[in-house]
């Protein structure tokens, strides 16, 4: 439970006195007080550290250890304290967050050691206040990659493939991690000098080569020794087709495979010469094949699977894009102005360069990065004005905001990743906290299992239950009270399933008066539990989190209800449609539309014993995932 | 000051983003709202004013305060403490008609001395006391009856706070119903509203109600 929940529960109790004019039965006898009502100071003993606390700061939040009973296990006796053998610094900082109800990461901690203290007193991270949330989960995302890193290095290099993997399998393995075996290596190295053989020759056969006799003007050497280029242009290309085709079958998921970056640079590299084979040597076409040639040079982005720092740039300039993006529309717009400027500037001008506005493009460019080829000059004086407006301009635009922008727009980019970040996290966050609360619900009904609402003095009540602390029995009276009040009572998902099959099977079966709202009801009751159903949650959780499913739900219940008292007076086919309609409407929610009505559905887990109190956090990381969609599409809704 | 520069600078940037509009602005407001404390009289005038002994008086304002350290409690907090309670089902109305019975003052916010007056009247006062203090509460508009409507809306958000997972299956009439018999008990004269001296009167005579009240004997 969130903060100070056992200081209010006094107040609670006494808001209950709204429902006593209202109940048709008399209320439950309260709990008897056992212990004295005068607040008492603990000393909790953390390695020699002696904390002093008053026991209702450590009962604000009953599910986690120092406030519940298991605090028990570690009473001393003898020194009458509670007696823990951990680290007192990292104490200091759980004891404040019953103090304060805030809980803070201290920044010059080990994340990991802190998330093991964490665990070990039963308070969930998500309660981190959002002062240190941040750093928090940043350092926490850091060290999982940095151990993924670890991990996943290991893995690919180290673990042996198992025995009877195919040959697909020991292929894939080969080409992805080249230091498995001497094969790969081989063909690795051999890959990256033909490649570095197809780029050198591209660039030589540009170069004139001395005239061959009977010639006067210098030919590139491509056209002299023009069959031998062919010849190694075509061992290259088998080489690489050859290489392709094998990572194309050994690829565990070809479409990925074919997706993927690096297969479309391979694609792009051995394409022009398969297009060059079969276009006839036609004038016409020799334009655009000469195009084609160009796409050559991209075997030299081949080498990145060869070199890391290749692959670290890309990605870099693809996270940057959004700022490069920036800068080149900050730019254009400079340029735009001054070009405008100067054509209209020089327009006077007899004979001038500034034909157009997209000629003087050309100038504004080179001027702004102070190359100043020269190859157009203004002649006229407001020309020169301009243009030399322009050359100290540039200065400016381009040297000076450029670190300002990128640095800028790094801390705002950063900072809008920050509030979606956040706003994301928050809704998780408040759906994995308000799971742990529903643990309450459970332990309310286990309570009741238990005989815990009968009279203590008649001894039908498990040791468990006695034993339990004054404000459980205060909560569970309170709740007990409700039930009273409105003559129901609280169920788990369970029960209320098969409460409502019989239910409705008596309704289909009786008097017809009231059928049709009845039946209303008992559709759409059984059209939600069938969606429920669709839910698969294998741990003991699962009535946790259907508890809270429900929760969540319960905001749209207030929604659907006007929707099914407009059809009491409806035929039945009618109502059909309106649970359907119902039911798309909450399907949102869970996303997995089923169909209305009886669905016998076998393969409900049988209801596992409820945990009562939830409280390792391993558990809801499972849940976290199935958790994030629901909730965020709630807050949509 | 400091703000007016910053914003400056940004100012081109957001307008660009667009998405920056309230993040430089919201945080100079906030700050200077956070300082505003709330102090409440002496413990001894709370004393004079409430039934409870000063031990109780602390034992409430320690949690008080821990809550809700700027001394007062707004709506949303009321809520949010008050839903800790029914996990399963939606307090919130419940908790706003509670807020309206609590803020006697009507100023928005709940202080100290307005929860202990509240709770003093609960646990501390005679049967009469408690019922005229329900009676506050379901009159949500403070004209000196419960209408039809009223109760409804009371009833609702008590059958609210059940949820949905209950037994036996909770149907859409059943608070309705539960109003019926309400009026047919309380209303004396049949004319469709329940007055204060209608409604002691009923809750006198009615033995399960009486018997409910020593509901409040040890609650602190």
């Amino acid at each position: 439970m969130a903060a100070g929940v056992a200081t209010w529960l006094p107040f609670a109790r006494a808001a209950a006195v709204g429902w006593l004019p209202l109940a048709k039965n008399s209320m439950p006898k309260p709990p008897g007080d056992k212990k004295s009502r005068h607040d008492e100071i603990l000393i909790v003993n953390v390695s020699g550290n002696r904390f002093q606390t008053w026991k209702n700061t450590l009962d604000r939040y009953p599910d986690t250890l120092l406030g519940s009973s298991e605090k028990e296990f570690f009473f001393n006796e003898e020194t009458q304290e509670y007696f823990f053998d951990r680290d007192p610094e990292m104490f200091r900082h759980i004891l404040n967050f019953y103090r304060t109800g805030k809980l803070h990461y201290p920044r010059h901690e080990c994340i990991q050691a802190f998330d093991e203290e964490l665990a070990f007193y039963g308070i969930i991270p998500e309660i981190i206040g959002d002062c240190c949330m941040e750093e928090y989960r940043d350092r926490k995302k850091e060290n999982q990659e940095r151990l993924e890193e670890d991990t996943e290095a290991e893995m690919a290099t180290e673990t042996p493939l198992p025995p009877d993997s195919t040959l697909r399998e020991r292929l894939w393995r080969a080409f992805e991690n080249p230091h498995t075996s001497t094969m790969a290596l081989v063909f690795y190295y051999v890959t990256g000098f033909f490649i570095a053989v197809s780029v050198i020759a591209n660039v030589v056969e540009t170069v004139p080569c001395r005239a061959p006799k009977g010639m006067l003007k210098d030919l590139p050497c491509g056209e002299k020794f023009s069959l031998a280029f062919f010849c190694l242009d075509t061992a290259c290309v088998m080489i690489f087709t050859f290489e392709y085709l094998m990572r194309f079958f050994a690829a565990p998921s070809r479409g990925k495979f074919m997706r993927s970056v690096m297969s479309v640079i391979d694609v792009v590299a051995i394409m022009p010469y398969y297009i060059g084979l079969v276009m006839p040597e036609n004038e016409d076409v020799s334009g655009a094949f000469v195009t084609l040639r160009v796409f050559r040079v991209f075997r030299i982005f081949k080498f990145s699977r060869h070199s890391q720092g290749l692959r670290i740039l890309g990605y870099t300039l693809k996270s940057c894009a959004s700022e490069l993006g920036f800068l080149l529309f900050s730019l254009t717009m400079a340029i735009i102005i001054f070009a405008t400027v100067m054509f209209y500037a020089e327009k006077g001008t007899k004979d001038t360069n500034f034909t157009s506005i997209p000629a003087s493009f050309w100038y504004t460019i080179v001027t702004m990065t102070t190359l100043g080829y020269g190859d157009m000059v203004p002649s006229s004086i407001a020309g020169k004005i301009f243009g030399s407006i322009c050359s100290l301009s540039g200065v400016l635009v381009i040297a000076l905001p450029v670190p300002v922008i990128v640095s800028n727009f790094s801390r705002i980019y950063h900072q809008n990743q920050r509030a979606d970040k956040r706003r994301a996290q928050l809704k998780i966050r408040l759906a994995r906290i308000r799971l742990a609360k529903s643990g309450t619900t459970n332990a309310f009904l286990q309570y009741k299992e238990h005989g815990g609402l009968q009279d203590q003095s008649s001894g039908n009540q498990a040791l468990c239950i006695r034993n339990r602390s004054t404000f459980e029995h205060q909560h569970n009276h309170l709740l007990h009270c409700l039930e009273k009040t409105t003559n129901h009572e609280f169920t788990d998902e369970h029960t209320y399933n098969e409460v409502c099959m019989a239910e409705s099977m008596d309704y289909r079966t009786s008097r017809s008066t009231s059928i049709s709202s009845q039946q209303g009801q008992s559709t759409s009751c059984c059209s939600r539990r069938a969606k429920r159903r669709a839910i698969r949650l294998a741990n003991s959780t699962v009535s946790v989190s259907r508890g809270s499913i429900q929760e969540l739900d319960t905001l749209h219940v207030q929604k659907s209800i006007p929707q099914s008292r407009s059809s009491l007076n409806a035929r039945t086919q009618d109502l059909k449609l309106n649970c359907g309609g119902d039911m798309d409407f909450t399907a949102a929610i869970i996303s997995i539309p089923t169909p209305p009505a009886n669905t016998p559905d076998d393969s409900l887990p049988p209801s596992p014993a409820i945990p009562g109190i939830l409280r390792n956090s391993q558990q809801m990381g499972d849940m976290s995932s199935q958790y994030t969609q629901e909730a965020i599409k709630i807050s949509s809704l | 000051m400091k703000g007016k520069n910053r914003k400056q600078n940004l100012s081109d940037a957001r307008e660009v983003d667009g998405s920056y509009d309230q993040l430089t602005d919201s945080t100079e407001d906030d700050f200077e709202l956070s300082t505003v404390c709330y102090r409440p009289e002496g413990l001894d005038k709370l004393q004079e004013q409430t039934k409870f002994t000063k031990k109780e008086l602390q034992v409430l304002y320690r949690g008080f305060k821990n809550e809700c350290p700027s001394g007062v409690v707004n709506e949303e907090t009321f809520k949010l403490i008050y839903s800790q309670f029914f996990p399963q089902g939606d307090s919130s109305t419940y908790a706003h008609f509670l807020f309206e019975a609590f803020d006697t003052d009507k100023n928005g916010s709940i202080s100290f001395e307005d929860f202990v007056m509240g709770l003093s009247i609960i646990l501390r006062g005679t049967i009469n006391d408690r019922l005229n203090w329900a009676f506050n509460l379901y009159d949500l508009n403070k004209d000196g009856c419960i209408t039809k409507e009223e109760m409804m809306a009371i009833m609702k958000s008590i059958y609210d706070m059940m949820g949905k997972c209950t037994s036996p299956c909770m149907q859409d009439d059943t608070h309705r119903e539960h109003v019926e018999s309400f009026f047919q008990k309380m209303d004396r004269n049949s004319d469709g509203v329940v007055t204060i001296e209608e409604f002691i009167e009923s809750c006198q005579k009615d033995e399960n109600i009486m018997r409910s009240m020593q509901l409040f004997d040890n609650v602190i």
